[in-house]
């Protein structure tokens, strides 16, 4: 994998506080490398130390290919996308161009990429409407047209899509995948969505507070959360402290609280460990339920504290001694007379958990 | 009532008649007012747009010294410039005193806060997001500028015609450092105010009518520019 972009001792200060503190991150050429992280993690700053639009205090970022560029020759070597698509006042093509213009290329060639890329992202039909008068959708295509027709080696997007309802989103996700796939173009896309993170990252950087928690194929991090905190932003609702005590055949046996969970892994006896696991994969029984003999190891007597309504799922709040959270389907919940008081058996089985170790050993 | 009919009356006939004196006073109120408009905006776009896109440590003081030169009364810019280019004083070798040029330099320090404040004021309407867009699509700093004004265009005409608007009507500076000499230094403003001190009302109105139709024909120029396509 050649690398295309790396950025080495970044630190971006806002007054006296630092906003930004990244040693290393890599790009690497064609792939599409997610910033992932809540509001206010500084994703975005990242994002446009990248394109050379702020000046971090120390550090460097460095295209691999060339050695020393102006701030200007730098900027023009990467294109980006905002959340907003700060339309001129202008035709749809007039906006597209602006960016090549800038960069003082041929009318020829300008008209010839415009089209190409207006086409590409299915605009074409509306190229002479003035830009002031489009809808959220369109306007978002204008600005991924106007970045793409500038053909850099590097794409930097800023929350492109949050702006806008759940079908143009996704429809402009299609699109935006296909012309990744089909032009193999390296892309930072910074996103607060774990959907959107997993639907288009080939690799995923988590960051919380001005720092990279993770770094991992996108698959890796959503099931292999590195931290406790990359775990929780990842949906992981059940985040529960507890220490190995028996380890036999690559089975670990933890106790957390006064229950005893199992859970596949190779962890040293005494290690201090945070049982990360899903509230999908959670089932839940009624108490005299018969249980079918079944893989699922676990089985934690709990009382419901809150139901709450999602639509087709209801997340159901469970106390035992710890906080458990399940996700039932609204139609299990009626069938089993779900309510809150009622006391239930939480069963899961041992892979479906995720260990952290906490590094630390108790002696 | 008589007198503003018979006044009106003269004043077409001294228009259609085109007496020498008033071409020569309404082409010398147009050079002046053209001229400091001009220099105004040469210096008070980049002033403006300076302040409105860099940030440093004494901005804001400049920021309200530019506000108050918005609303400088004419007759104390006049008094200024008048002190510094009296015959005794600091410019005074220059002999600019009752020229043309005094009332340039005069208008110049009227409409040049006009220019700068309202420029300021344009630009800081925008988007600001507006300016890291264009520098992520590779403009220079300089294409970022001409993109900003250009999206500014409304704000920044309706800055020229208030900065041209202030210079052509206003007396008293024009009066205290040109001195209305016949042949020389008079201009619309002043010529009116003679007129009507001496009586002279028919003049007086003609040369007002002029003065209107200026301000209408230049402001209808500038209009439509600005509401081209809106």
């Amino acid at each position: 994998m050649t690398t295309l972009l790396e950025l080495h001792n970044i630190i971006v200060q806002a007054g006296k506080i630092t906003i930004l503190n990244v040693p290393e991150l890599a790009v690497n050429k064609g792939e599409v490398l997610v910033l992932l992280g809540p509001n206010g993690a500084g994703k975005s700053t990242l994002l446009q130390v990248a394109a050379g639009l702020i000046k971090p205090i120390s550090g460097s970022v460095l295209f691999s290919t060339y050695k020393k560029l102006s701030d200007l020759n730098f900027r023009r070597k990467v294109s980006t996308v905002f959340q907003s698509p700060l339309l001129l006042n202008d035709t749809i093509e007039k906006n597209i161009a602006s960016g090549l213009k800038f960069r003082g290329l041929h009318n020829e060639e300008i008209n010839q990429r415009v089209q190409f890329w207006m086409e590409q992202l299915h605009i074409l039909p509306i190229a002479k409407r003035h830009a002031k008068i489009l809808s959220g959708g369109e306007a978002q295509r204008v600005s991924l047209a106007r970045a793409f027709c500038l053909e850099t080696e590097l794409i930097l997007m800023d929350e492109p899509f949050s702006a806008l309802d759940n079908p143009t989103r996704q429809g402009l996700l299609d699109d935006l995948r296909n012309i990744f796939t089909r032009t193999n173009q390296t892309c930072i896309y910074v996103t607060h969505d774990l959907e959107e993170a997993l639907s288009i990252g080939d690799r995923v950087a988590v960051l919380l507070n001005g720092k990279i928690h993770q770094l991992s194929q996108t698959q890796e991090v959503f099931s292999h959360p590195s931290t406790p905190e990359v775990a929780a932003f990842m949906g992981v609702d059940n985040i529960i402290p507890g220490s190995v005590f028996g380890l036999e055949n690559n089975m670990l046996q933890i106790q957390a609280d006064h229950a005893i969970f199992e859970a596949v892994g190779n962890i040293a006896i005494g290690t201090q460990v945070y049982i990360c696991l899903r509230p999908e994969d959670i089932t839940l029984f009624n108490d005299n339920q018969e249980i079918k003999p079944s893989s699922a190891r676990n089985h934690v007597s709990c009382q419901i504290t809150q139901i709450i309504n999602q639509g087709p799922f209801m997340r159901v709040q469970l106390q035992s001694g710890f906080s458990l959270t399940a996700l039932v389907t609204s139609r299990s919940v009626k069938e089993m007379e779900l309510e809150v008081g009622k006391t239930v058996l939480a069963v899961f089985k041992a892979s479906a958990i995720h260990l952290i170790s906490s590094g630390k050993i108790r002696t | 009532m008589q007198n503003l009919l018979d006044g009106i009356l003269k004043a077409f006939e001294l228009l259609f008649q085109g007496d020498p004196e008033v071409v020569r006073i309404t082409l010398l109120s147009l050079e002046v007012s053209g001229m400091a408009t001009l220099i105004s905006l040469i210096l008070g776009l980049p002033l403006g747009t300076f302040l409105a896109l860099v940030k440093f440590p004494t901005r804001r003081f400049w920021i309200s010294i530019i506000n108050t030169g918005m609303a400088l009364p004419p007759v104390v810019v006049g008094l200024v410039v008048c002190i510094f280019l009296w015959r005794n004083g600091p410019l005074g070798f220059m002999h600019l005193i009752y020229t043309p040029a005094a009332i340039v330099i005069a208008q110049v320090l009227i409409a040049f806060p006009m220019a700068a404040g309202l420029t300021l004021s344009a630009l800081q309407q925008l988007d600001p997001k507006l300016r890291i867009q264009l520098l992520g699509l590779g403009a220079s700093k300089i294409q970022m500028v001409l993109t900003l004004w250009k999206e500014a265009k409304l704000p920044l005409i309706a800055a020229l015609i208030a900065a041209f608007g202030s210079v052509i009507s206003e007396v008293g500076a024009s009066m205290m450092v040109g001195g209305n000499l016949l042949g020389s230094t008079r201009v619309l403003t002043t010529a009116i105010v003679l007129e009507t001190s001496k009586g002279l009302f028919a003049s007086a109105i003609a040369l007002s009518i002029i003065l209107l139709l200026i301000a209408f024909l230049v402001n209808l120029g500038l209009t439509s520019i600005q509401q081209r396509r809106h």
